[in-house]
């Protein structure tokens, strides 16, 4: 099915964020949008669902803890347990105190570095991939939305969007 | 819409009148632009000073320790004290970044890319100096817990000092993805921004494809907060370990509560001292002065006051905890009157007069301000903070509890070449960063112009906190799109109130270079000669393509009406007089070459 899309370019935040509650409110619908910097509110007004990163990270950071405390205790305790300058290794509560150290670095080198892998597979970001914004400018200064055209009147939609303060509309015809 | 509103009573934090694409312009400007001699003279010291030391590296490994100045009763010297004082430089580049995160400082933008670079190259040449000292590198894995032919002998997990290889790897490892993630919307801009296929190709690998879409940007923001919520306490439990490496022995002067916060305010001290001094030379030489202002200065400085404040009152505490226990050894560790008075008085006093004694002169509001002084303080601070460490080590071991063992530590020049091998790596590392990264967290700057920026301060104070703030849709900023026209003024946009006087050829926009009404007439006039630029038929030539053009002069050439190859062929002498006037750093004839036969070229190409 022949697919049509309208790239609608706007140059400031405001008017980005403005266009969008309108475009939203007339029940157009809106695919994507681009922008060079974070505008604060847009995933609201778009009306995207709040991230799950910061859940994730609070899971890897507890694998890295258990990981510490299992690792620690196998190696100290069970494997090969030694009397250190008077201190022995008896159990693991016992030697908890001086474990502490290195199950906090783990914590957060697992919160940390699985966090960030998953949002780069999440967000598809890797060496060598392309970049997807269709117009460079959109890393610069410029604001690009791209609203569905498949089942609209294409003259209306250009002209709601011009009063909207697009300041370039694009017509992108996938036949 | 969103309000921008911030007190007037705020300093703006970006001056100039800036746009969102000036940013752009401005801080890819050092990197799609050439170097200048200054730098390739500077990088050529940093590059002989890190080969000297690389030499000095491979006689140490190659002969063995011994080739350092230590003995019996001094164990650990220079290697540790220079251990100590890199991972400390390093601690800045974190709090910027992630403490300041945490308490939404918005001046942390335009100095957390730097201080993060300087970061992790601080760390690296950190943890070079525990990999020398065990004498045999190759065998560097031992310290991991991995299974071995020793019937799995495992890592002591009691001791600090590996407490200190986990402490470390992990410091690295996070503050290299934070700083990435960060960079990946920088480096995608230089992609688009650049013309050179190299160079569109390498900032594109870098960038990871990076986009730009909503969801992005929501996860990019929420992966940096929570990133700043692990860095904060990491940070902070990588000095606290450090000092455990002396804090837990039995040694007098080192067995001492107090180590950890003290260590880590200082290591926030000597961070923020270096921060300084690379900073305010790179603002300089990259032309971002308008980003890192006086105001920055300022807050850094602030920053040191009151570390430095803390680290005061560590030293006061120990002198006096010395004295007070009335223990005999006590009399001769670092801070104590024996210290004060015995052969290592120098390094005592050098201790004291620059942590202690300049440092309180930033107490003084116009000395804080001054650029000149604070740069001198830095560098002071930076030494003191190595005596510190210095003194930590070498002063409480050379007199111990057996005064049989007493004795003096003198470097020899392996020792010296060592570290300022190190410091010449820094510099290799720093120098290669400023000339091909984006030294601005350009996307974040560009989220507090409107709050932050002098421009929109201006237009607030001027036309009341309810103003538009839309960016002009400025000429200039960009090819100007053809089918503008027909655009409707949604919001009331500010360029219609142009000021009076401006029935000046429309593709200028000399205002953006202070020019006088006389001097914007030379200039119509001088288009009227050599043709003015239609956006709406004709699209603007690769100005960069002539040479010494870089991206900065070409905006500026832009905002005399310049697009075109065709304007460029047909100056004439006086044009080059009046652009000579109007432009800042205009390239003379000798580095410009003639512009009218490259122009001609270009354009018959």
């Amino acid at each position: 099915m022949a697919s049509k899309t309208i790239h609608a370019i706007y140059n400031d935040d405001d008017l980005l964020l403005h266009a969008v509650k309108q475009v939203r409110e007339a029940r157009y619908h809106i695919g994507e949008i681009y922008t060079p910097f974070p505008v604060h509110g847009l995933d609201k007004a778009v009306g995207e669902a709040p991230t799950r990163l910061a859940i994730t990270s609070f899971l890897y950071g507890i694998t890295g803890l258990s990981v510490a405390v299992l690792m620690m205790n196998y190696m100290m305790v069970q494997d090969w347990p030694q009397d250190i300058g008077g201190k022995p290794s008896f159990s693991f509560l016992t030697n908890m105190p001086s474990f502490i150290p290195i199950m906090f670095e783990l914590t957060v080198f697992f919160a940390a570095h699985l966090m960030v892998i998953t949002f780069y597979m999440r967000s598809r970001l890797a060496p060598f991939k392309k970049a997807e914004n269709p117009d460079p400018r959109t890393t610069d200064d410029m604001f690009l939305m791209e609203v569905d055209a498949t089942n609209h009147n294409v003259e209306d939609l250009t002209k709601f969007l011009y009063d909207t303060g697009a300041a370039e509309i694009k017509l992108i015809d996938n036949k | 819409m969103s309000s921008h509103y911030e007190a007037p009573i705020r300093e703006p934090l970006v001056t100039g009148e800036k746009t969102y694409h000036d940013i752009s312009v401005e801080v890819g400007a050092p990197v799609l632009g050439r170097a200048n001699k200054t730098w390739y003279i500077v990088f050529t010291l940093a590059l002989i000073a890190f080969l000297w030391g690389l030499g000095c590296i491979i006689y140490t490994v190659s002969t063995g320790i011994g080739v350092w100045g230590l003995n019996k009763t001094i164990g650990w010297a220079w290697d540790i004290t220079n251990f100590v004082w890199w991972v400390g430089i390093g601690h800045a580049g974190t709090l910027i970044s992630a403490v300041l995160l945490l308490f939404r400082q918005k001046w942390r933008m335009a100095v957390n890319r730097s201080a993060e670079a300087m970061t992790i190259f601080a760390v690296v040449q950190a943890g070079l100096f525990p990999i020398i000292h065990m004498g045999r590198p190759w065998l560097a894995y031992w310290v991991l817990p991995i299974p071995n032919q020793f019937g799995s002998l495992w890592v002591n997990f009691n001791s600090p000092l590996l407490w200190d290889v986990f402490a470390i790897s992990t410091y690295l490892s996070v503050s290299l993805v934070f700083w990435w993630t960060g960079l990946l919307p920088d480096f995608a801009m230089l992609r688009d921004r650049t013309t050179n296929e190299f160079q569109k190709k390498i900032y594109g690998i870098l960038s990871f494809g990076w986009s730009g879409r909503v969801k992005d940007w929501q996860r990019f923001e929420e992966v940096s907060l929570v990133l700043a919520g692990l860095a904060t306490p990491l940070v902070l439990s990588v000095h606290t370990i450090v000092s455990f490496d002396f804090a837990t022995s039995v040694v007098p002067g080192w067995h001492s509560t107090i180590f950890p916060p003290y260590f880590v305010a200082g290591a926030i001290f000597s961070g923020f001292a270096m921060v300084q001094t690379l900073l305010i030379i790179m603002r300089k030489v990259v032309n971002l002065q308008d980003y890192i202002t006086l105001l920055h200065i300022e807050y850094m400085n602030k920053v040191i006051l009151l570390t430095g404040g803390i680290v005061s009152v560590a030293y006061i505490t120990e002198f006096f905890i010395g004295w007070y226990s009335g223990t005999s050894y006590e009399n001769y560790t670092y801070l104590s009157f024996g210290a004060a008075t015995g052969p290592y008085a120098w390094a005592f006093w050098a201790l004291i007069i620059c942590n202690f004694v300049v440092p309180l002169t930033l107490w003084v509001k116009k000395l804080r301000r001054n650029i000149l002084w604070t740069f001198i303080v830095a560098l002071v601070i930076n030494i003191g903070m190595w005596f510190e460490r210095f003194d930590i080590i070498v002063i409480d071991l050379s007199k111990g509890r057996t005064p049989s063992s007493w004795a003096m530590f003198s470097p020899t020049f392996v020792d010296i070449g060592v570290f300022i091998g190190t410091i010449g790596f820094f510099f290799v590392l720093f120098l290669l960063y400023a000339r091909t990264f984006p030294v601005i967290a350009q996307a974040e700057v560009k989220t507090i112009l409107k709050s932050s920026g002098e421009y929109y301060k201006n237009l607030r104070a001027k036309h009341g906190d309810d103003v538009a703030h839309h960016v002009d849709n400025d000429p200039t900023a960009k090819e100007p799109s053809a089918n503008i026209e027909g655009k409707k003024d949604f919001f009331g946009d500010t360029s219609t109130e142009k000021e009076p006087g401006s029935e000046h050829v429309p593709t200028v926009n000399a205002d953006a270079l202070g020019l006088t009404e006389a001097q914007k007439d030379r200039l119509d006039a001088m288009l009227a000669r050599i043709g003015t630029y239609n956006p709406k038929l004709e699209s603007a030539d690769n100005l960069q393509k002539l040479n010494g053009v870089g991206p900065l002069l070409e905006q500026h050439l832009h905002q005399v009406g310049i697009y075109k190859y065709d304007q460029v062929a047909n100056l004439t002498k006086d044009d080059y007089i009046l652009l000579d006037e109007v432009i800042e750093n205009f390239p003379i004839i000798e580095n410009r070459g003639d512009w009218n036969t490259q122009a001609t070229e270009l354009k018959n190409k």
